[in-house]
């Protein structure tokens, strides 16, 4: 039994997760049971970051990917994700970079800004 | 004079959501001054994901979910002024405020609710010893100017204090190059979230020193060691325990405070416990018509609570606007053993339907009750696997349990049998 702590939302329930068949408890919703058993298999987290933007009110604008990507790509999402410059007008989920260093998620702005 | 029948003072979540309630309540004359160039407040330099399973049922990033609201009071005649500070706020309900755009003004208000947010707690206050050099930012200031401004603060980091922007930072600060080296709490137990000492600290493998402070700063221009020193059970540093680390940043997130100088200006009655207003069970203060939501009031760890918090607020202004100030026999709640404070402190006797408390423990607790007394007598208990300082708890007690009590002071205290 591997003992974890969840992360999918602020509640942090204590999980535990057999190894081999990648049952769990401890959890109090189905997101937590995907969480314990995908984080033994092959963990995965949602990256958020900033990329340069072009505006006359803002000089950053926040991004995410658009789902959780592999744990291990991290910081190769990072240093995709320093390369964008982007320039108003953007809107909220406007795709800045499709298929992130090959994870099938795509880098994604999270607010709009007209000018 | 202008006049508005219900203004806000702040454009944050809490702001954004008392106005957006107080909308639907049926309040059409509602006016949110904001002291920064945009709404949202603090969720803008809240990048990270995390926000709004609660309210919106999905995983939002801090701008997402500010978007939201601002977008759906897009949708109603709300006036957002920003640029604008209050100066000055009266008992009478009378704003003094100052901006760009309008110059002075002064605005007679129907009802007023206190969304002005919190501050971090800085080096100030709590004396950190040694050099005074460049290098020590709170937590919040340099999140600030990495992902607002686009300016990284440090390379090598050293982190104080395990509260949750401190967390969130050390892995913003990591991702984005620089080295954190320790995160060091005080405390026996975080102070921040569990999930994000896993996903900040762990998933990076940077270190949490529990019981251990910052002893020592040294530099000459900018910071170019920190020593730490482990604690004893009074929180003392023990001699020979030092480590010495070569960094040019230390991060503070050692606690917020609600930022209640204007309600202390307009005479709003302050509990020592929690530096926030008294209230009654609908978020009003001790001046009728002054109602306060979100941080001021408390601090949060979630937003979903202060979005929650605040449309009860907004709803309640909004009442007052239309039928008056409530009246009734009230009730002090009192904070028993293993509980820091109680909001409301106190709340009227005949409350609608239910009554609901929020509150922190003092310490980590596994398999405890909450419990609440009016006298000797038990009204309610109920039961957690897991309590933590960290985590706001809260308890709903159903009116009909309140029907027969005494009048005096009820206690809500925790039991470990």
């Amino acid at each position: 039994m591997k003992e974890l702590i969840c992360i999918t939302c602020p509640k942090g329930c204590h999980l535990k997760v057999d190894e081999e068949t990648f049952a769990v408890t401890g959890n109090s919703c189905p997101r937590g049971a995907v969480y314990g058993a995908n984080e033994l298999r092959n963990p995965v987290r949602v990256v958020t970051s900033t990329v340069v933007l072009e505006s006359e009110s803002f000089r950053r604008l926040p991004v995410k990917t658009d789902r959780a990507i592999p744990k291990a790509k991290m910081f190769e999402v990072m240093a995709e994700i320093a390369k964008v410059r982007v320039h108003a007008p953007v809107r909220v989920g406007d795709v800045l970079i499709a298929n992130v260093a090959g994870t099938d998620g795509n880098v994604v702005a999270t607010r709009s800004v007209k000018e | 004079m202008t006049k508005a029948e219900l203004v806000i003072i702040g454009g944050g979540p809490a702001g954004l959501a008392a106005a957006l309630s107080a909308w639907e309540s049926g309040v059409k004359d509602i006016l949110i001054l904001e002291r920064d160039r945009q709404a949202g407040g603090i969720l803008n330099q809240c990048i990270h994901n995390g926000f709004g399973l609660h309210y919106f049922k999905e995983e939002l990033t801090g701008p997402e979910y500010a978007g939201r609201f601002i977008e759906m009071l897009r949708g109603t005649d709300v006036r957002v002024r920003t640029d604008t500070m209050v100066l000055d706020l009266t008992a009478d309900r009378i704003l003094h405020t100052v901006s760009p755009e309008h110059g002075y003004e002064a605005i007679r208000a129907g009802a007023i609710v206190l969304a002005m947010g919190c501050r971090e707690r800085t080096r100030g206050a709590i004396s950190i010893p040694g050099a005074r050099c460049s290098g020590v930012f709170t937590a919040g200031a340099a999140q600030r100017f990495l992902n607002i401004e686009g300016y990284m603060v440090g390379k090598r980091v050293v982190i104080l204090g395990s509260g949750d922007i401190g967390l969130i930072m050390a892995r913003r600060m990591t991702l984005e190059g620089a080295k954190v080296l320790a995160c060091v709490e005080l405390m026996p137990y975080s102070g921040g979230l569990n999930r994000n000492i896993v996903q900040c600290l762990n998933d990076f493998d940077i270190p949490l020193y529990l019981s251990h402070t910052v002893t020592d700063v040294r530099g000459k221009d900018r910071l170019e060691q920190v020593t730490v020193s482990k604690v004893d059970e009074n929180r003392r540093p023990i001699p020979g325990t030092e480590m010495v680390f070569d960094c040019d940043t230390l991060l503070l997130s050692v606690g917020l405070l609600p930022e209640n100088e204007l309600s202390r200006q307009a005479g709003v009655e302050i509990d020592p416990r929690t530096n926030g207003p008294r209230v009654w069970e609908n978020c009003e203060t001790s001046i009728p018509g002054v109602f306060a939501c979100g941080n001021v009031l408390h601090v949060h760890d979630l937003v979903d609570y202060v979005t929650a918090e605040s449309m009860r607020a907004g709803e309640a202004a909004a009442k007052f606007i239309q039928a008056g100030g409530e009246t009734g026999d009230g009730v002090e709640l009192q904070n028993g053993d293993g509980v820091g404070y109680t909001v409301p402190q106190h709340f009227r006797r005949d409350v609608s339907d239910k009554l609901q408390i929020f509150f922190r423990v003092r310490r980590i607790y596994r398999d405890a009750f909450i419990s609440v007394y009016d006298g000797e007598r038990r009204i309610a208990r109920f039961k957690r696997e897991h309590m933590a300082p960290g985590e706001m708890e809260n308890i709903t007690i159903p009116a009909m349990f309140l029907k027969h009590i005494t009048g005096g002071p009820l206690t809500v205290r925790i039991e470990e049998d």
